[in-house]
């Protein structure tokens, strides 16, 4: 299973605000946590992450700085700001919500409906 | 990408891929640092899960995702990285050096309109002497319009804006030449020198087109405005090193050219040189693009320190502010000026970082013109009655106060930035906002006040 593009779009801001609410991270340790979280379902570009950091931070949610990493490279380091931590919590209530309404939903459906495709076989996490 | 021959070393690899992406308008080499230090981590991993060199390289670019797309997606979250993509021709494509050649040929074209216009009232026995008055009021007709008419055709504006601009201009034009001026009187003088500030907003929407709603929109009609002062500084020096030799090498053969000069090559240059100006600024944007803010890092401090001092002083000495005529004028310019330095570090900053040394310089800057202009407004409102309303101190009032509001909540957006109680983009929001404030007044002094002040 493959999630849609426009809900990855969507999902991004929440998953990279709460990657960094647990600490500081950069780019390539981001992806590796989105990975290991959804079990590589969910599949980003690997590029396409930097432009949402840039946004975030454009937004004022997170913060970068460089820093130069044991292998002796500048890396950039980004931290969740106390707005980024203020817009998680929002986002936080909303997908709660969204979550809710599905479950309620899905429950009212017969089982059968939800789960009449046949189960495709899970494509290789592709996690390094 | 081509892909690397399998006996290029990695680094060299590596160094190729930097390079193309280097080569992308949209992607700043902080970005690219910031990629490559990416591609290595993922190399690094694969190498260890038991991949080669080469195998390791491909599937991390691979993976990197289509740079196309990844340019598109930085263009759009850097409105000025995209402003730069949109107005600079790629280099090496054949189709695009025709359209940048086309846009030469309109955009010189308009500006020898432009100089042909300045000289065309002299067909009406309108003398640029005799008549300084006509021409101080209608000075930016000659120019304005023909830059509005190169963005317009530059950015293929629909007809509603296209009219929407032509009634600007030709109310102005009424404005201008309908009210009764006593000849050389204050309000004459007042209708000159804020037309062009009304005018230069109907510009700006012909500059921004579609996104002049926006804040990148008005944040990039801003950046146009400082990047076409400095372009007009430069051609209009080296204008004077050619008028000054041309005067030299004709006296030496006995020929007088000042008239020449005078009623010829000043006006006309002067005008045409807006337009080319306007047009290197949009050609040449990479070129440029640093000066505005490399001036205002190395400007800033001294501002600063300059300020700093000055209420040094006052507070040491108890020295009052000298009042006479001119120092409401005096200390309308120091905000501007200020303002110029404040806008031009906001519109290159990168709104990422988080705050530094620099912005605490800026903050100083704009507090200790705050509170020197307040030191000089309460001078003033203290002998106000004493000198009388003349439309010049209600006008200078009036611009004082618009600046001192923009100032002041700047002043109060950077200082929650500093304290990370809001975001950069605040500043940047506030100050493009206030942009058609500075529109109004000006068109209130244009409108009302040769009526209110009697036309003296």
């Amino acid at each position: 299973m493959q999630i849609g593009k426009d809900l990855t779009a969507a999902s991004s801001t929440p998953i990279v605000l709460a990657i960094l609410a647990e600490g500081d991270s950069y780019g390539y340790a981001i992806l590796q946590r989105v990975r290991e979280l959804s079990g590589g379902r969910l599949e980003w570009t690997d590029g396409m992450l930097y432009p949402v950091l840039h946004r975030l931070g454009r937004l004022g949610y997170v913060e970068a700085r460089w820093e130069v990493a044991q292998s002796g490279r500048r890396r950039r380091y980004y931290r969740i700001t106390p707005r980024g931590r203020e817009r998680l919590a929002e986002e936080r209530r909303q997908w709660q919500a969204v979550d809710t309404t599905l479950r309620g939903i899905w429950k009212a459906l017969p089982s059968s409906a939800s789960s009449r495709r046949p189960a495709q076989a899970e494509l290789l996490p592709s996690g390094a | 990408m081509t892909v690397p021959e399998h006996s290029a070393s990695l680094e060299e690899q590596i160094g190729e891929w930097r390079g193309y992406l280097r080569r992308r308008q949209a992607i700043h080499p902080v970005d690219v640092a910031e990629l490559e230090d990416h591609l290595r981590e993922q190399i690094a991993s694969l190498v260890a899960a038991g991949l080669t060199d080469d195998e390791a390289f491909l599937i991390a670019v691979k993976r990197m995702g289509d740079l196309d797309a990844l340019s598109r997606e930085f263009a759009r979250e850097y409105s000025d990285r995209l402003w730069k993509q949109l107005v600079v021709v790629d280099s090496g494509a054949a189709e695009p050096r025709a359209r940048s050649r086309t846009d030469a040929v309109v955009a010189f074209g308009l500006a020898l309109a432009a100089a042909v216009a300045v000289k065309a009232p002299a067909l009406f026995g309108v003398d640029l002497d005799a008549d300084a008055g006509f021409y101080a009021r209608n000075l930016t007709f000659f120019v304005l319009p023909f830059l509005a008419a190169y963005f317009v055709w530059k950015r293929e504006l629909g007809p509603a804006t296209i009219a929407r601009l032509a009634v600007v201009f030709v109310a102005a034009a009424v404005f201008a030449n309908a009210y009764p001026f006593e000849p050389g009187g204050d309000t004459e003088t007042l209708t000159a020198l804020h037309l062009p500030i009304v005018l230069w907003l109907a510009v700006g929407v012909a500059y921004a087109g579609s996104r002049w709603r926006q804040v990148d929109g008005r944040m990039d009609f801003i950046r146009f405005s400082g990047e076409l002062v400095i372009y007009y500084v430069l051609i209009a020096l080296g204008g004077a090193v050619l008028v000054g030799f041309m005067a030299m090498i004709f006296e030496a053969i006995g020929i007088d050219v000042e008239p020449f000069f005078e009623s010829w090559l000043v006006p006309c240059g002067a005008t045409a040189a807006v337009v080319v100006a306007s047009w290197l600024v949009e050609a040449k944007q990479s070129v440029i693009e640093n000066m505005a803010p490399v001036l205002t890092r190395l400007f800033t401090p001294l501002f600063a320190a300059v300020l700093v001092a000055f209420l040094a002083t006052v507070l040491l000495t108890g020295r009052g502010v000298d009042v006479d005529r001119d120092v409401l004028i005096a200390f309308d310019l120091l905000l501007v000026v200020v303002l110029a330095l404040l806008l031009y570090s906001v519109s290159a900053r990168d709104p990422q970082s988080p705050p530094g040394v620099f912005d605490i310089l800026q903050v100083v800057l704009v507090v200790s013109a705050l509170a020197a202009d307040a030191i000089a407004l309460w001078a003033i409102a203290a002998r106000i009655t004493e000198f009388g309303f003349t439309p010049n101190r209600v006008a200078a009032l009036g611009e004082n106060i618009v600046l001192l509001v923009n100032l002041a909540w700047s002043a109060a957006l950077y200082t929650r930035f500093l304290r990370r109680r809001g975001p950069f983009t605040a500043v940047e929001k506030w100050q493009t906002d206030y942009v058609p404030v500075y529109a109004v007044w000006a068109t209130i002094v244009v409108i009302v006040f040769p009526a209110l002040f009697g036309y003296a």
